[in-house]
């Protein structure tokens, strides 16, 4: 037992999870406490580090909260992605229906399509939308970026209703039918409550990509659709300010939120299907 | 209940997913009103493709299929007005018991009070009265199964469908089911089209069995007809236990005919006209096969040494071999069975008409 637990490979292999852990995970907490600085910089001050009460406040906090521009772009991020993520949660659902049933021609090709957003680099996809948008008079348009958002988002519920669907028995599907229910009545009785949990996650996946999104919202949105990492963004660059730690480290809040939920659906989904 | 009246009618139906490997070819079938039919035959033989198609989850390449003299080609599943019991049941697993029961009667717009009066009745039928708030998670595999059948029937429908639907549950489930199934059948007096491969589910519960092979339907008969009149070697075969011998016709004497097998002339029963020359299969029952001390009771009679034999409580199965096949001989545990011994030369004997001479598959 110890002989095995206390080979080099062993601690080679410590070492890397360490490492792993320390790259992916330090950059994001350095920020949390620093957003509390009382200082307007983004070092650690010496109070800090003597853990002196005084160094800390929540004076950013404050700042953001009281900032119209922050709470515009607050608003214009919940408003672009509630609506994104509606709409992507719909087509994505209709398209993995779609893509489960195995009449239905070129599959792969299809779904490689639906997909490519996903893979596509975002400059690319966002630059090609400017312009498309633009010649329908659609760029810097609450509706455009909607639309926009939408298309980055489908792919995440397709994936995740696709992967639930794979688990989904058809005979109930023929249940249903057999017992004379329409399509729409197997629908929302009885396939649309087993699937949820996938519904459901693929479209936090959705608002998630939404509500992080920055390139497209720079090449398509005005000043009317300047969202919040648009205006972290504008922070850095033109007033840098601690504001944007206080930001970061609400949102940061807001994703462990929405990755709990989706772990707590996931678990339910497992526990119903045993 | 059960009348001569036609109510399923598969008219030369064919099916095939590729257009060149038939799944089912020629078929024509007939389910009286209120009959127990059984499509019975080894996996991949067409029968359940059979079912789907009247169903109404396949369509038939060609042929037409009509229920109660109307063609339902175009009469998508849900307007069928079929119940349907499905293998695994597809019970809907988020819905409660009373839930599932009250669906079919939801979906025809049938009001609260008469769904929980319609459902309290269909839990009663299958003895699961108090049971509709429970899950079917929460349910044994005899109990799920018992839903599903209540389910297939709550909303009155007039032909029910079972594919394999006791396929799942252990022998002694199984057994108390297919009593189950058929009082509850007779009860009604609805109109059964059950799917199996186990030839002793489809003896003990069906009006006639198909027996279906390569999707194609060799034999419809009862169950009494086809273990004692099988018309195939097929069937021959695939009901009960059966001695195939491979032989050609020397003579033939009214019903009798003279084959010859591996050297010897045994006297068979002439099922298929045939002539002098023709090959035929021999289909001899193990147990209809006696040890013959004395010459002259029986109208085959011939020496074979025993190669083995095994004791299985209500008989004894002797192997032996005749004319170049094995051949297997049960004697029943009673007394004076013989005392015989592997290794032992016996004389054994049988009659004409347990020997049916069939056309070679």
């Amino acid at each position: 037992m110890t002989s095995r637990h206390q080979g080099p490979g062993h601690m080679l292999h410590l070492v890397f999870c360490t490492l792993v852990f320390v790259f992916l995970i330090a950059p994001i907490l350095v920020v949390v406490p620093l957003s509390f600085n009382v200082e307007p910089y983004f070092t650690f001050t010496e109070g800090m580090l003597r853990f002196d009460p005084s160094a800390y406040s929540l004076r950013w906090y404050a700042t953001v909260l009281g900032d119209e521009s922050w709470l515009r772009a607050l608003a214009n991020s919940l408003i672009i992605g509630v609506s994104a993520t509606v709409l992507a949660t719909v087509l994505g659902t209709l398209a993995a229906l779609g893509l489960s049933n195995p009449a239905m021609p070129a599959r792969p090709a299809v779904m490689g399509l639906l997909i490519s957003p996903m893979v596509t680099p975002v400059i690319i996809s966002a630059a090609g939308m400017f312009f498309f948008y633009s010649s329908v008079g659609l760029s810097q348009t609450h509706i455009g970026l909607i639309l926009a958002h939408a298309a980055l988002g489908t792919p995440f519920v397709v994936i995740t209703v696709t992967a639930t669907l794979a688990s989904f028995d058809r005979n109930l599907t023929r249940a249903g039918a057999s017992l004379g229910a329409g399509p729409w009545r197997v629908f929302r009785r009885v396939q649309l409550p087993l699937i949820a949990p996938g519904v459901i996650s693929g479209a936090l996946f959705a608002f998630a990509a939404s509500f992080d999104e920055v390139v497209t919202v720079l090449f398509m949105g005005g000043v009317d659709q300047r969202t919040v990492p648009r205006e972290m963004w504008a922070g850095i660059r033109e007033q840098i300010s601690p504001a944007i730690l206080a930001v970061a480290t609400l949102l940061i809040a807001f994703a462990l939120a929405l990755m709990g939920t989706v772990e707590w659906l996931r678990r339910r989904g497992a526990s119903e299907a045993a | 209940m059960k009348s001569d009246t036609p109510y399923v009618e598969f008219l030369g139906i064919h099916k095939s997913y590729d257009g060149v490997t038939p799944i089912v070819s020629d078929l024509e079938l007939i389910v009286h009103q209120g009959e127990f039919l059984t499509l019975l035959g080894p996996s991949g033989s067409g029968k359940t493709t059979c079912l789907m198609m009247l169903a109404g989850f396949e369509t038939p390449s060609a042929g037409e299929i009509r229920v109660a003299g109307k063609p339902v080609d175009d009469v998508p599943p849900r307007k069928r007005d079929i119940g349907m019991v499905f293998q695994n049941y597809a019970l809907f697993p988020h819905m409660t018991v009373g839930g599932n029961l009250a669906f079919p009667l939801q979906a025809r717009g049938l009001d609260a009070a008469t769904i929980a009066e319609r459902v309290q009745q269909a839990l009663q039928l299958v003895r699961l009265d108090g049971f509709e708030d429970r899950r079917p998670g929460q349910l044994s595999g005899g109990q799920q199964q018992r839903v599903a059948i209540a389910r297939a029937l709550v909303f009155e429908p007039n032909l029910v469908l079972m594919d394999e639907p006791l396929g799942a549950l252990d022998r002694r489930l199984r057994e108390e089911m297919q009593f189950e199934i058929r009082r509850i059948q007779r009860t009604l007096g609805v109109t059964v089209v059950y799917v199996t491969h186990d030839q002793q589910e489809a003896m003990a519960m069906s009006d006639r069995v198909a027996v279906f092979n390569a999707g194609r339907i060799e034999q419809v008969a009862s169950p009494e007809v086809l273990y004692e009149e099988p018309e195939r070697p097929f069937v021959a075969s695939f009901i009960g236990d059966n001695n195939l011998l491979h032989g050609r016709v020397q003579a033939v004497e009214g019903d009798t005919v003279h084959v010859e097998a591996g050297g010897h002339v045994v006297k068979a029963f002439m099922v298929v006209p045939c002539s002098a020359g023709d090959e035929v299969v021999l289909a001899i029952r193990p147990e209809r096969v006696g040890l013959a001390p004395e010459h002259g009771r029986y109208s085959n009679e011939f020496e074979v040494k025993i190669d083995d034999m095994a004791f299985l409580g209500d008989h004894l199965r002797v192997q032996t071999s005749f004319a170049g096949s094995d051949f297997v001989v049960k004697i029943p545990n009673i007394v004076g069975h013989g005392g015989v011994l592997a290794g032992d030369q016996v004389r054994l004997g049988w009659t004409t008409t347990d020997c049916r001479a069939l056309a070679p598959a």
